[in-house]
């Protein structure tokens, strides 16, 4: 098993160089782009309160406190805790559900785009291989998605199956598919023909070990970049289908339903109420726009936007 | 020209077929859809009289064929809370939603052509970074948010303008009313300006983008070298050489912005209790009143195809590489 002579031990080796020359390579051109520094910044924040949110927060989400209402920013509440954002029209503390919130979204935004990005990467691969019929089939369907404002298809779901987390990752994530279907099925279209993929398939590799081990590594660029700008769109939908009441249950705080409920005391000037879930919604967003940017034009400089 | 549109119509017509199917699915997937019509503390026999009257005890396949057949004739059932057929309810709200969703693809469009083409002609300066740091921010603010946040300052803090409401031009000019439609323009864009802004935004803000790199493309090309070097005026250049070409990919994007705004315009009409479709299907879903859900959503989808066809035939006659 240890099989030590130097021709076996140096490829392994030489790969990890790469790899860190290609890590580094990412930083720079991430220092280089500022922005894009920003944005991962952004995104770690995010992350960080997505999942320590329960021990940063200083309440309990959902404790209603009927003396303590609509509290202004800065309060200080019963045992020497603050309502740093103030308290909603049921006494709950702002901060503590916007902490809580960035849960949802972040989790619905990427499980969303791992369930249509699976699906869609898989639906193109087959189309873009076999072609034919089924080509036909997979893209036509896709078309009859794409002629229809998704957010509408969301909604006609939504409402008959009810609000939930599953729901709401299944509508959006199948929303998704075709994007990634279309893109995976023309660099699959393409890439059949090269000769390694012709070598893998003389040498009697599988088809599914063809499309997987040999197509898909070579197509995964494009689909993250795609994957960065889709989480942006899949948290924007999830906030406006949060906002419509069709998002997850009531008892469940998002920034989204946060909003919803801000409406009804902009008149009395609740202006915390409003801002800061927007606020929450407009950085994270952002930073996966910008994120996305960066990826293009660092994964596939042939796409820069004439920058 | 009548080989593209018999094409296109075909396409479309595929295209409802698709959109009936999927409502249809979307009304069975959560089990025996009975349920959605009958209230919730409906007895037994109750509900299996509703099912019979409805005629969800058939099979599906008919079942299907009689929904479409339902709805070619724009029979929708009756709104279960406005006890008139759902798709009359959905009708009377459809001019008001029609003008919010023109009015705010001008009012991006309009903005974003000179704003990218401006960017572009200042490449690298404070002033091109500026606007695309505006437009990097405009795809990230949700409109719902947008709206809220105008209500709160330009509304309310600034009262420049109303927080809601709305004036109809559509609806005295179908009519006939000329005059009134008219005098009630001003008025009407008057109430509608910041609704048609937040829904706006995102387009405008991918658009001043794509108008800034198709521009940036189309001034490094040969013929607008050419009309340089023969020295016609930067003017001329930009706009009767330059511009012309950096339309299409414009156009093409015009298309695929409606479905973006109307979906836009569901939420953003509530925000600014605007009284068309949107606000109507926001109400119907916080009711459960499934008939006006469902005549909502796939009138905005019809409008979505049409408005669609509209444009690729405009595409047609700008772009002469398109077959006719």
């Amino acid at each position: 098993m240890a099989d030590t002579t130097p021709s076996a031990v140096t490829p392994p080796k030489r790969e990890m160089s790469y790899r860190r020359k290609e890590w580094l390579r990412a930083w720079e051109s991430m220092v280089a782009s500022r922005w894009a520094l920003v944005g991962m910044l952004i995104l770690i924040i995010v992350t960080f309160v997505a999942i320590f949110g329960p021990w940063l927060a200083p309440f309990d989400p959902n404790r209603q406190n009927i003396m303590m209402r609509l509290l202004e920013p800065g309060t200080p509440g019963r045992e020497d805790l603050t309502y740093w954002l103030g308290s909603d029209q049921l006494g709950r503390d702002v901060l503590s559900r916007l902490l809580y919130g960035a849960r949802v979204s972040l989790l619905v935004g990427v499980a969303a785009i791992a369930v249509g990005g699976t699906l869609g990467t898989i639906l193109g691969l087959i189309s873009g291989y076999y072609g034919g019929r089924i080509d036909d089939v997979i893209m036509r369907l896709g078309d009859i998605q794409l002629a229809f404002p998704f957010i509408l298809l969301a909604i006609m779901f939504l409402v008959v199956l009810g609000p939930g987390l599953v729901n709401i990752i299944l509508v959006l994530g199948i929303g998704q598919w075709i994007t990634y279907a279309r893109i995976v099925r023309a660099q699959t279209l393409s890439l059949r023909e090269k000769e390694y993929v012709e070598a893998a398939r003389a040498l009697g590799d599988s088809t599914f070990s063809i499309l997987f081990r040999t197509i898909l590594p070579n197509i995964i660029a494009p689909l993250t970049v795609i994957a960065s700008f889709n989480v942006a769109g899949v948290i924007l939908s999830e906030a406006a289908l949060s906002f419509l009441g069709l998002g997850v249950p009531p008892d469940v705080p998002t920034w989204g339903s946060m909003l919803s409920e801000s409406r009804d005391h902009l008149l009395s000037n609740k202006w915390w109420m409003a801002v800061f879930p927007g606020l929450a919604i407009v950085f994270t967003v952002l930073a996966f726009n910008i994120i996305g940017d960066w990826l293009r034009d660092f994964l596939d400089p042939r796409l820069k936007e004439n920058a | 020209m009548w080989t593209f549109l018999v094409r296109r119509l075909w396409q479309s017509i595929i295209v409802l077929i698709g959109v009936t199917l999927i409502s249809f699915i979307s009304l069975q997937i959560g089990g025996d859809p009975t349920y959605l019509f009958v209230s919730e503390n409906a007895t037994t026999e109750e509900i299996e009289r509703a099912r019979e009257m409805l005629g969800f005890d058939r099979p599906l396949h008919v079942q299907y064929l009689s929904y479409v057949w339902n709805a070619l004739q724009g029979d929708f059932g009756s709104s279960l809370s406005y006890r008139q057929p759902a798709m009359d309810v959905v009708l009377e709200a459809m001019p008001a939603t029609i003008e919010l969703t023109i009015f705010s693809l001008v009012l991006a469009i309009g903005l974003s052509i000179p704003l990218g083409i401006y960017a572009a002609l200042k490449r690298g300066k404070p002033i091109d970074g500026g606007i695309m740091t505006f437009a990097m921010l405009g795809q990230s603010i949700p409109n719902f948010w947008m709206g809220i946040m105008m209500i709160m300052f330009f509304g309310l803090y600034l009262r420049w303008f109303p927080i809601s409401g709305h004036v109809p031009f559509l609806e005295p000019l179908f009519a006939g009313e000329f005059r009134e439609a008219f005098t009630n323009l001003p008025q009407s864009m008057y109430y509608m300006i910041m609704p048609a802004l937040a829904v706006g935004t995102y387009t405008l803000a991918r658009n001043a983008r794509l108008v800034r790199s198709s521009m940036l493309e189309v001034l490094q090309q040969d013929y607008v070298r050419t009309a340089r070097s023969k020295g016609i005026s930067e003017r001329r250049v930009i706009f009767n050489h330059a511009m012309r070409n950096a339309w299409l990919p414009v156009v093409t994007m015009i298309g695929l912005e409606f479905g973006f705004l109307l979906g836009g315009v569901v939420v953003v009409e509530t925000v600014f209790s605007y009284p068309g479709i949107g606000r109507l299907t926001f109400q119907a879903i916080n009711q459960r009143d499934i008939p006006v859900v469902q005549a909502s959503v796939i009138i905005l989808a019809v409008i979505f195809i049409l408005l669609n066809l509209i444009v690729d035939l405009i595409y047609a006659r700008l772009d002469p590489r398109v077959k006719l």
